[in-house]
């Protein structure tokens, strides 16, 4: 799985306009970073409805881009929020870290 | 690609600033003006403040979510009919169900497709362009009130038993007033008789429903039910006999004649609803009590007194209001005789 699917990139491409696809690439990265740090620290106080909130705003903003694997990984996370089993969100978290750097890398190549 | 159709003055209403930007950028590449808000509780202020053609709505917001938001805009008779578009998640789509249930308009799932997004803005635009015409051409045949009903509960025609107070109000020497003035003149002062009259009775709930030469009839406690109806029909007839006071003076100081009108009313049971065609219908009411109330209203002229009510009616008040107790009247047409009471100016 790329980690950017091309697809829907030059479609959101398209619909935003080219110089607004920087833009937007980067207010998710400037954004994105406070989710996840959202995300851990709602997993470590237990605050699931925090948790499932952030997780679902990361999900929907990596769908946007194509990031179609962080997108699953997120969505993993909310569904864990929603069914209230934060404790077995604990490996997934690294992975979290893992899937956005590259998508951070990624987006940042496909800036124009 | 540019959408053939009017720009429209669009809310973006979503927590998330990613989905914001590229939702306001989307709408503003078709043509649309757009203002966005990052919850429900700012969104709904923004709404009250100036209006908007189309609302483009998140569901999963801090502060007031979008179910909250639809909630409220259910409750508010101006912004009831806004189209409203959820924006979602295709994983909620359970949550979008409920939300058209609710009232939405449409929905767009997120990420969010142009085509669709424009097609989708477009038909709503059109949806609120058309219900603003209802609105406008409602509001120019029927009341406010039923206007409101009409939009809120589909329109049907038939009736229903309700209790209401009926009056009917006549003016008493408009014949010979009429004879000896210009017809421009007339029309001029029937104009302003009725804009007095009507204030009147709006101002106390009620709602004018039929109108014939001088005269018309005013309905209180229906469409929209009030069990203080009595009350309110006595208040509004004190306020017309007040109102038409100065008016009066007013045409004494222009060498004008003055006018004299009778109001009768009635209350009890009625069968009220919607009568006529789909394309042009009144709210109106029949029944023994509406007869009753006309041949009050006659009988002002025999009793020289202007307001006349019923027994029932007199029942219904309270406080400052007095009467005077004018006996037993035996109208043509009803076998039994019926007491009548005087309101006092």
């Amino acid at each position: 799985m790329p980690v950017i699917d091309k697809t829907t990139f030059d479609e959101l491409k398209q619909m935003s306009g080219e110089d607004f696809i920087n833009e937007l690439i980067d207010t998710f990265l400037e954004d994105a970073p406070k989710m996840i740090g959202e995300i851990k620290s709602a997993f470590a106080s237990n605050s699931v409805e925090t948790f499932r909130r952030a997780a679902h705003s990361m999900k929907s903003n990596a769908a946007t881009f194509g990031a179609n694997q962080l997108a699953a990984l997120a969505k993993e996370l909310e569904m864990l929020g929603k069914e209230n089993k934060l404790h077995e969100a604990g490996d997934r978290l690294e992975a979290l870290d893992e899937a956005y750097a590259s998508v951070r890398d990624e987006l940042t190549g496909l800036k124009s | 690609m540019k959408s053939s159709h009017e720009p429209g003055q669009m809310l973006v209403v979503d927590d998330n600033r990613v989905n914001r930007l590229l939702l306001t950028r989307a709408l503003e590449q078709n043509g649309h003006e757009v203002s966005n808000a990052e919850n429900g509780k700012i969104g709904l202020e923004m709404l009250r403040a100036k209006p908007y053609d189309v609302l483009l709505l998140d569901i999963d917001m801090p502060e007031m979510n979008g179910f909250e938001v639809l909630e409220a805009l259910l409750q508010d008779d101006e912004l009831r009919y806004l189209p409203v578009i959820m924006t979602s998640a295709s994983d909620e789509l359970d949550r979008v169900v409920k939300c058209i249930e609710m009232g939405a308009e449409d929905y767009l799932v997120k990420p969010l497709n142009p085509v669709l997004l424009r097609a989708r803005v477009n038909a709503s635009l059109e949806k609120k362009r058309l219900r603003d015409e209802q609105r406008k051409l409602f509001r120019t045949f029927a009341t406010p009130q039923v206007a409101e009903q009409l939009l809120r509960d589909g329109f049907s025609l038939g009736g229903k038993y309700v209790t209401a107070s009926i009056m009917f109000a006549d003016i008493r020497s408009f014949t010979s007033l009429s004879e000896k003035r210009e017809p421009a003149e007339i029309i001029e002062l029937l104009n302003d008789y009725f804009a007095l009259m009507f204030d009147a009775i709006t101002a106390n709930n009620g709602m004018v429903n039929q109108m014939q030469g001088d005269g018309f009839m005013a309905i209180f406690g229906a469409p929209v039910h009030d069990e203080n109806h009595r009350e309110q029909a006595v208040h509004a007839a004190l306020e017309m006999a007040e109102l038409l006071k100065a008016f009066n003076e007013q045409r004494a100081t222009q060498n004008k004649g003055v006018v004299r009108i009778g109001i009768g009313i009635a209350s009890g049971n009625v069968i009220a609803g919607y009568t006529g065609t789909q394309h042009r219908a009144t709210y109106t009411c029949v029944g023994d009590t509406v007869n009753l109330a006309a041949r009050i209203e006659s009988h002002t002229k025999i009793a020289g007194k202007p307001i006349l009510i019923d027994e029932f009616t007199r029942e219904g008040l309270r406080g400052s209001i007095q009467t005077e107790d004018l006996g037993d009247v035996i109208f043509k047409g009803k076998q039994q005789a019926i007491r009548v009471f005087s309101v006092k100016i």
